[in-house]
């Protein structure tokens, strides 16, 4: 009896998490033009409509542009950050690890009103620049988690090994470090490209009309007229964030195995 | 050896020195920038500062003295700056309607006038004469202003200067307020109905059933929150999934109003928010060593007994953290209450956006984001004194 109730809860929040994704992806191939059930036939028509039509097609360019530039400053800045907090050389390391980690805590709206006022004076508003920076500051945070994370991984005495057989400080670090850190600062990557890709709140302030993003373009697209499109952005959407899932996990995969190999004893 | 250590401290400040940069630069200053936007009101004193100095001692009362007019002449000539003109106006106007036609016409006589200081304003407009315009161009000299900050409490200064509750019709910030409260609480409660027991069910499993289990609550976090929002959007309207399956097995006759209403809000929100309740718990459970309950069975409590007085009181530290989490993101939400909302379901953030895009009203959008700032910084501040570490799940 209570195995029988504990299966019918599992089972119902499972299909409560799951149920929405699932959802929604088959309408990507409906043939109506209502994002509805039960879907009359298949078509690809909304597919194409989202690679042909321009306001979509332009936006999932803008998207791609402003997440790669936008990964390309947060990663470079927050390895850095994390190579220069990691020896805990630094007076007041918890401090500067709580700022850089604030912009996942302050909520959406609050920042975006700063950055509006604080772009509009610098001339950045609905600018590239403006909207990659703005991403940029809520991707460090993911950044800088996952590459600390793969720093605290390495053992110190590899490297300590690599500067006792004779390495100069340069060498242990580009030879040694850095080739351990990497899949933490892919990962990094990974995570800054998918914040960028969902971020609408901070991109309705600070974006003009051409910087609009494709995550911009669905919260309009479902508050004026919500058609298949969205389904089919969805789609697309997903798809793209599995593959940077799967991608990610793989590495931390890897990173895991090629720790248990580097320090055998552990084992 | 001291040598050695300045040198890697200078080396550790070295690479974190453009990410501090870039955060002081485009993280702190901004939400500089939205707190003094909120107190800040210098767009008229800048403009007209010649006026500002003589006008203070005015004492409200006619018109100011000749000298002050003959300041408010010069400055008026000495305005060059279209853009802070224009501001200076909008505020003017919005202090005592009809300023915008009446400096409309008295700008440009002013400026077209060959002798400026012979300009008399009672000849160039005779609204000149009324005390209601000098005394909302003396209220407007101040650089800062409290006005915004009680605006957001839905309070105000009267005439005498004392601060007095506005009127019940003008706005509804409190309202909005209690209102976000009251959403995120009924989120967080949801959550925590749902998250405790499903945690639990997850630690005591083993094999490819904590697997399901664990996944159902990580896919969601790698969905993008918009396709989440829109799946929602689709299984919640009127001809949406859940309407028809329930029409389908007889349970009702008319859809069910799921949508642009509280319910609909509160459901997409416990959907989105679930695994930041779930990921605490069980992390704090599986901390728990195993055998507390076999040991507190063994000692002749039931499994009721045993859950309630050993594992209960143990995951409460997950509960906690995860219920303040919930809550932190929930009070600061703004896509899922815009697009699955009402107009009575929208929240704090809905109208610090709307001031801030619909109106270009900063101030008053500045003191309500500081109102939101200020609470959510309190709350992470309990947070990390409550959970071990001060990461969020998920990231």
């Amino acid at each position: 009896m209570f195995r029988a109730l504990q299966f019918t809860f599992g089972a119902a929040i499972v299909i409560f998490l799951l149920m929405p994704i699932f959802a929604i992806l088959p309408l990507a191939f409906t043939s109506s033009v209502f994002l509805n059930y039960p879907i009359p036939a298949y078509s690809m028509r909304w597919l194409h409509e989202l690679t042909t039509a321009d306001v979509w097609r332009t936006s999932i360019v803008n998207s791609l542009i402003i997440g790669g530039g936008a990964t390309v400053f947060a990663t470079v800045l927050g390895t850095l950050a994390s190579l220069g907090m990691r020896k805990g050389a630094l007076p007041m390391v918890g401090l500067l690890r709580t700022l850089f980690l604030l912009p996942m805590v302050v909520p959406a709206v609050v920042l975006g009103v700063g950055m509006q006022i604080f772009l509009v004076r610098l001339g950045l508003a609905s600018t590239y620049l403006g909207v990659i920076i703005a991403h940029a500051v809520l991707c460090i945070p993911f950044v800088i988690v996952s590459v600390s994370a793969a720093l605290q991984g390495i053992d110190p005495s590899i490297e300590r090994a690599a500067s006792s057989l004779g390495a100069p400080p340069v060498t242990v670090f580009r030879r040694v470090t850095l080739p351990l850190a990497v899949p933490g600062v892919v990962s990094g990557a990974i995570f800054a490209f998918a914040t960028s890709l969902d971020e609408v709140v901070l991109t309705l302030f600070v974006a003009g009309p051409n910087q609009r993003t494709l995550a911009r373009q669905m919260f309009s697209s479902i508050r004026e007229n919500i058609n298949p499109t969205v389904a089919a952005a969805a789609l697309l959407l997903i798809i793209g964030t599995l593959c940077l899932g799967g991608l990610a996990a793989l590495l931390r995969w890897r990173q895991k195995r090629s720790a248990l190999k580097t320090a055998p004893s552990a084992i | 050896m001291k040598a050695a250590i300045l040198r890697e401290r200078s080396g550790a400040l070295l690479l974190v020195s453009p990410v501090l940069v870039f955060m002081a630069v485009f993280f702190l200053w901004p939400l500089w920038a939205m707190v003094t936007a909120a107190f800040v009101d210098d767009a008229v004193s800048k403009v007209l500062p010649r006026t500002a100095a003589i006008i203070v001692s005015w004492d409200g009362q006619g018109i100011p003295s000749e000298a002050a007019q003959k300041a408010f002449v010069q400055d008026l000539t000495a305005a060059t700056d279209e853009q802070a003109l224009g501001e200076a106006v909008r505020r003017l106007n919005s202090a005592a309607s009809g300023f915008r036609t009446l400096l409309g016409r008295t700008i440009p006589a002013v400026k077209a006038a060959s002798e400026p200081a012979q300009v008399d304003l009672l000849t160039v407009d005779p609204r000149w004469k009324d005390t209601r315009f000098w005394v909302a161009l003396k209220e407007a000299m101040p650089p800062y202003t409290d006005r915004n900050i009680l605006a957001a409490v839905d309070m105000k200064r009267d005439g005498s200067g004392s601060i007095v509750l506005e009127g019940a019709d003008a706005s509804a910030h409190r309202l909005i307020m209690l209102r976000t409260l009251l959403v995120a609480a009924m989120v967080t409660i949801a959550c925590a109905a749902i998250g405790l027991p499903y945690a639990m069910l997850a630690a005591s499993l083993t094999g490819w059933k904590r697997s399901v289990l664990l996944l159902a609550v990580v896919l969601p976090l790698w969905t993008s929150l918009l396709v989440r929002t829109a799946a929602w959007f689709i299984l919640l309207q009127n001809e949406g999934l859940i309407n028809r399956a329930l029409q389908a097995i007889g349970l009702i006759d008319s859809p069910l109003p799921l949508i642009f209403n509280r319910l609909g809000v509160v459901i997409a929100m416990t959907h989105v928010l679930l695994p930041f309740m779930v990921l605490p718990i069980y992390s704090v459970i599986l901390g728990i060593p195993g055998n507390l309950m076999s040991a507190a069975q063994s000692m002749g409590a039931g499994p009721v007994r045993a859950f309630w007085r050993v594992l209960l009181p143990l995951s409460l530290p997950g509960l906690l953290s995860g219920s303040l989490l919930v809550f932190m993101v929930a009070i600061g939400y703004y896509i899922t209450p815009a697009l699955l909302g009402g107009a009575n379901d929208q929240m704090i953030s809905s109208v610090i956006a709307f001031y801030a895009t619909g109106t270009a009203n900063w101030g008053l959008a500045g003191a309500l984001g500081l109102i939101l700032l200020v609470v959510t910084t309190m709350l992470y501040t309990i947070y990390g004194r409550f959970s071990t570490s001060s990461r969020l799940p998920g990231a």
